[in-house]
C-alpha cells in the first residue's frame, strides 16, 4: 500500500518536470518498521529520505527519484532477500538506513556482489568499515567505536575508573563492550566485571543488583532499545545512582530518552552525532520533520538517512547515472559532504563518514522545558578524534603504510 | 562472610527475593491462563496482549482522565475484562465444539492484531508510567535495597492468587465452576447457566492478566511488545504446573521465579532458557505436569 503511494507520488512529481532529460534513481529504505528499532528508524527514515529528495530539488537537477520502503524485521535472511529482489527485479540503485548490525552486514555483502550502493545509517557495528569494509558501502551516522570513545572516555575522565558491564548477549552487545573496554583501559580505567544478559530481557533487577554489589563506579549498558529503557528505569527504582554509581548508556537515542522522561533518565551521559536542538538548521529541519511524523523529533538515524540521501544524490548528479554503485560511492568519497544536519565532513576510503560527535547529558526535569527538551551538550568531539583511526580498522581497502 | 558456591549468602538472599517478585507476575498470569483453560478448554494466546492492554489502559487513565495508579489497579482490569467478555461472546464461544487448535489460532491471531494496532498508535519505545508516590523509595534490608513497590507487587499478587483460589475451592460459585469443568452437560441439566459461566470466567481470567499489566506498568517499559515476551514463559509455567490446575499454576509461578532468579546469579546466559529446560524434564517424567491429573 505504502509502496504504491510512494510510487504514485514520485510518478506525479516526475510527470510535472518531464521537460528535462531525466536520470532515473531508485532509492530503497530498508529498516525495522514493527520491532524494537521501529521508532529509531522505521517510517521516520522514509519521511527523512523524502524530505532530502525535496530539499535537494532533484527534479530541477535532472534526477527522477523514486523511493521504496520495506521491513526487514531485524532478520538478516529477510533483509538479504528483500535486497536481492530490489536489486535484481525492481531496479533499486541504492539501499539506505538498515539498523541492526547483523542485517547490515548481510546487506553489505549483497550490495557488493551486485555492485550497487549501500548507505548505512542505523547499524552500530564498526566492522562495516573494518574487516568487512566494501567499495560499495558508506557508514554514515555512528558506530560502536565512536560510542565507546565518546561515552567511555568521558566517564573515565569524570572519575569513573572502575566499570561493570551489562551486555546484551549477541554480536552487537559484545562488540560494544569490547570497543568500550579498550577505551576505558586506554584512559587508565579498569573493568571489574560483566554480565551477559539474554536478549531481550524485561527484568534487569537481578543484574543491577550484581552490578551494585561489584562496587564499580560506572555501570555500562552495552545494549539498545527496549533493553536499555528497562535497565535505566529499574536502575532508578533500585536507587543505583543515589548510591553513588553512575550509569553509562552506550547506545541511546533521543527517542529512548523521550520514552523514559528526564525524571527517570536525568544525569545520564551519552554520545550521539545529532540532536534536534543543536542549532538553527537542525531545529528548522526537525520542526518540518515533526509535522510529517506526528510530532516526533528526528533521531540521529533518521537525520543520517536525510544527509546520506542528499550526498548520494549529489554524487549521482555529478556522474549523471546511478547504475554503477561502486562509481557512485567512489564519487561520494571524492566530494566533500555538506548538509544542514551534520555540517561539513568527508567520507574516508574505508567508507566511514566523518563528522563531529557530541557528548550529552540528560537534563534534570526542572531544566527541561518540554517533552522533547532532553539534552545539554557537555562536549563536542571533533570528527578526527571520534572515530577509529583509518589504519587501525583492518579494512582491506586501506593501504597500511 | 559465608558463601554458597562462591556467591555470598547475602547476595543470594537478594536474588531469591527478586526471583519471588518475578514469580508474582508469572503466578497471576498463569493463574488466569489456567482458569481459562480449565473451564473453556481454550489456550488463550491473547493473554500477553491483554496483559499489555492492562498497562496501556492504566497509562490512558492517567493521561486522558487524570486517574492515578490506584484507580487504574481497580478499573483497568474491569475495562479489559469487559473487552474479554465481548471477545468471548463474539468469537471464542463459537469454537468450543472444535479442536483446541482453532482456539489457539484465533487467540494468537487476535494477539497479533491487538499488538499491531497499539504499535501503530504508540510506537515501540514505550510510554512512561511513574511509581505511585505512596510506594516510591525503598527499604534498606541487611542484604539488599528493596524498592517499596516491589514489595507491594509480591503482597498484591499473593492476595489476588489466594483469594482466587479460595473462591474456586471454597464457595458455591467455585463449586459450579469446578463442576462445569468436569461435566458441563450435567451441570447445565441442573439449571446452571453454563454459557454465562464460561463468559464470566473468560472475563475474569482476562481481568487477571490486565491486573498484572497494571502492576508491571511502573517497573517495566509500557510498550506494545511487553506481553509477547512474557507470555511464552508463562505458558511454560502453566505446562509445568499442569494445564488447568489452579493451585499448580500459583505454586509453579512463584517457584520458577525463584529458580530463574538463582540462574541469573550462577549462569545468567541461561536465565531465559532455564524454565524451558525444566519444562522438558517435567514433561518427560510427568506428562500431565506437576499438579495435573492424567486424563
Amino acid at each position: 500500500m505504502l509502496k504504491r503511494l510512494l510510487l504514485a507520488s514520485a510518478l506525479c512529481a516526475a510527470a510535472a518536470t518531464q521537460a528535462l532529460a531525466q536520470t532515473p534513481v531508485k532509492i530503497g529504505v530498508l529498516n525495522d518498521r514493527s520491532g524494537v528499532y521501529a521508532d529509531i528508524s522505521g517510517e521516520g527514515s522514509v519521511a527523512a529520505a523524502r524530505m532530502a529528495v525535496e530539499d535537494f530539488k532533484a527534479a530541477e537537477k535532472g534526477l527522477k527519484v523514486e523511493i521504496v520502503a520495506a521491513d526487514h524485521q531485524n532478520k538478516p535472511d529477510v533483509g538479504a532477500s528483500i535486497a536481492r529482489q530490489w536489486y535484481d527485479r525492481d531496479g533499486v540503485d541504492a539501499i539506505f538506513d538498515v539498523p541492526t548490525s547483523s542485517v547490515a552486514l548481510a546487506i553489505n555483502q549483497v550490495t557488493r556482489e551486485k555492485n550497487k550502493a549501500f548507505i548505512n545509517s542505523g547499524a552500530g557495528t564498526a566492522d562495516l568499515t573494518g574487516p568487512q569494509c566494501s567499495p560499495n558501502t558508506v557508514h554514515w551516522t555512528y558506530d560502536t567505536v565512536a560510542l565507546g570513545n565518546g561515552t567511555g572516555g568521558a566517564m573515565v575522565k569524570r572519575g569513573g575508573s572502575t566499570w561493570f558491564f551489562l551486555t546484551a548477549d549477541y554480536a552487537f552487545g559484545q562488540a560494544l563492550q569490547r570497543d568500550t573496554t579498550e577505551v576505558v583501559v586506554r584512559n587508565g580505567g579498569k573493568v571489574i566485571g560483566a554480565v551477559k544478559t539474554p536478549f531481550p530481557t524485561a527484568d534487569f533487577s537481578s543484574f543491577l543488583l550484581q552490578a551494585q554489589g561489584s562496587g564499580a563506579k560506572v555501570i555500562g549498558l552495552a545494549n539498545a532499545g527496549g533493553d536499555t529503557i528497562n535497565a535505566i528505569k529499574q536502575a532508578a527504582e533500585f536507587g543505583i545512582t543515589e548510591g553513588g554509581q553512575a550509569i553509562a548508556g552506550l547506545l541511546i537515542f533521543s527517542s529512548d530518552i523521550h520514552a523514559l522522561t528526564p525524571k527517570v533518565a536525568q544525569g545520564l551521559v551519552l554520545t550521539e552525532p545529532f540532536y534536534w536542538d543543536l542549532n538553527d538548521a537542525t531545529r528548522s529541519f526537525s520542526d518540518r520533520f515533526a509535522k510529517q511524523a506526528g510530532g516526533k523529533k528526528p533521531t540521529a538515524v533518521q537525520a543520517g538517512v536525510y544527509a546520506g540521501v542528499i550526498h548520494y544524490l549529489k554524487a549521482v548528479e555529478a556522474l549523471k547515472s546511478a547504475s554503477d554503485g561502486g562509481k557512485v560511492v567512489a564519487k561520494m568519497k571524492d566530494l566533500p559532504t555538506d548538509d544542514p544536519l551534520f555540517g561539513k565532513g568527508t567520507i574516508r576510503p574505508d567508507g566511514r563518514k566523518i563528522h563531529d560527535m557530541y557528548l550529552f547529558e540528560v537534563k534534570k526535569p526542572a531544566e527541561s522545558k518540554g517533552p522533547w527538551d532532553l539534552y545539554k551538550t557537555l562536549a563536542t568531539i571533533p570528527g578526527a578524534d571520534a572515530f577509529r583511526p583509518l589504519n587501525q580498522g583492518n579494512c582491506p581497502l586501506v593501504n597500511k603504510s | 562472610m559465608p558463601t554458597i558456591f562462591g556467591v555470598p549468602m547475602q547476595a543470594l538472599f537478594g536474588q531469591l527475593l527478586l526471583g519471588l517478585i518475578n514469580g508474582s507476575f508469572y503466578a497471576i498470569l498463569s493463574l488466569g491462563l489456567a482458569i481459562i483453560f480449565g473451564l473453556l478448554n481454550i489456550i488463550n494466546f491473547t493473554h500477553g496482549a491483554q496483559y499489555m492492554m492492562g498497562a496501556f489502559v492504566a497509562w490512558m487513565m492517567l493521561n486522558y482522565a487524570g486517574l492515578g495508579y490506584w484507580w487504574a489497579l481497580l478499573l483497568a482490569p474491569i475495562v479489559v475484562g469487559i473487552f474479554g467478555v465481548i471477545l468471548e461472546r463474539l468469537l471464542i464461544s463459537r469454537l468450543y465444539k472444535l479442536d483446541h487448535l482453532y482456539g489457539l489460532l484465533l487467540t494468537f491471531g487476535l494477539a497479533l492484531i491487538i499488538q499491531g494496532l497499539f504499535r501503530n498508535e504508540y510506537g515501540v519505545s514505550g510510554l512512561p508510567y511513574a511509581i505511585p508516590s505512596e510506594l516510591s523509595g525503598g527499604q534498606r534490608l541487611p542484604f539488599m535495597f528493596l524498592p517499596n513497590y516491589r514489595g507491594w507487587v509480591v503482597v498484591a499478587s499473593l492476595v489476588v492468587c489466594i483469594a482466587t483460589w479460595l473462591v474456586i475451592e471454597k464457595t458455591k460459585l467455585g463449586a459450579y465452576l469446578r463442576a462445569a469443568t468436569e461435566n458441563p452437560t450435567l451441570v447445565q441439566a441442573f439449571g446452571v447457566n453454563v454459557p454465562l459461566l464460561l463468559t464470566l470466567t473468560y472475563g475474569f481470567g482476562v481481568a487477571l492478566a490486565a491486573f498484572a499489566g497494571v502492576l508491571a506498568a511502573p517497573v517495566y517499559s509500557v510498550n506494545p511488545n511487553m506481553g509477547a515476551d512474557i507470555i511464552i514463559v508463562v505458558f511454560a509455567v502453566v505446562v509445568i504446573g499442569g494445564m488447568g490446575s489452579i493451585l499448580g499454576s500459583i505454586v509453579t509461578g512463584f517457584t520458577l521465579g525463584l529458580i530463574e532468579g538463582l540462574t541469573k546469579v550462577f549462569y545468567p546466559e541461561a536465565s531465559s532458557t532455564v524454565i524451558f529446560v525444566i519444562m522438558v524434564l517435567v514433561l518427560l517424567v510427568k506428562p500431565a505436569g506437576l499438579f495435573g491429573r492424567t486424563a
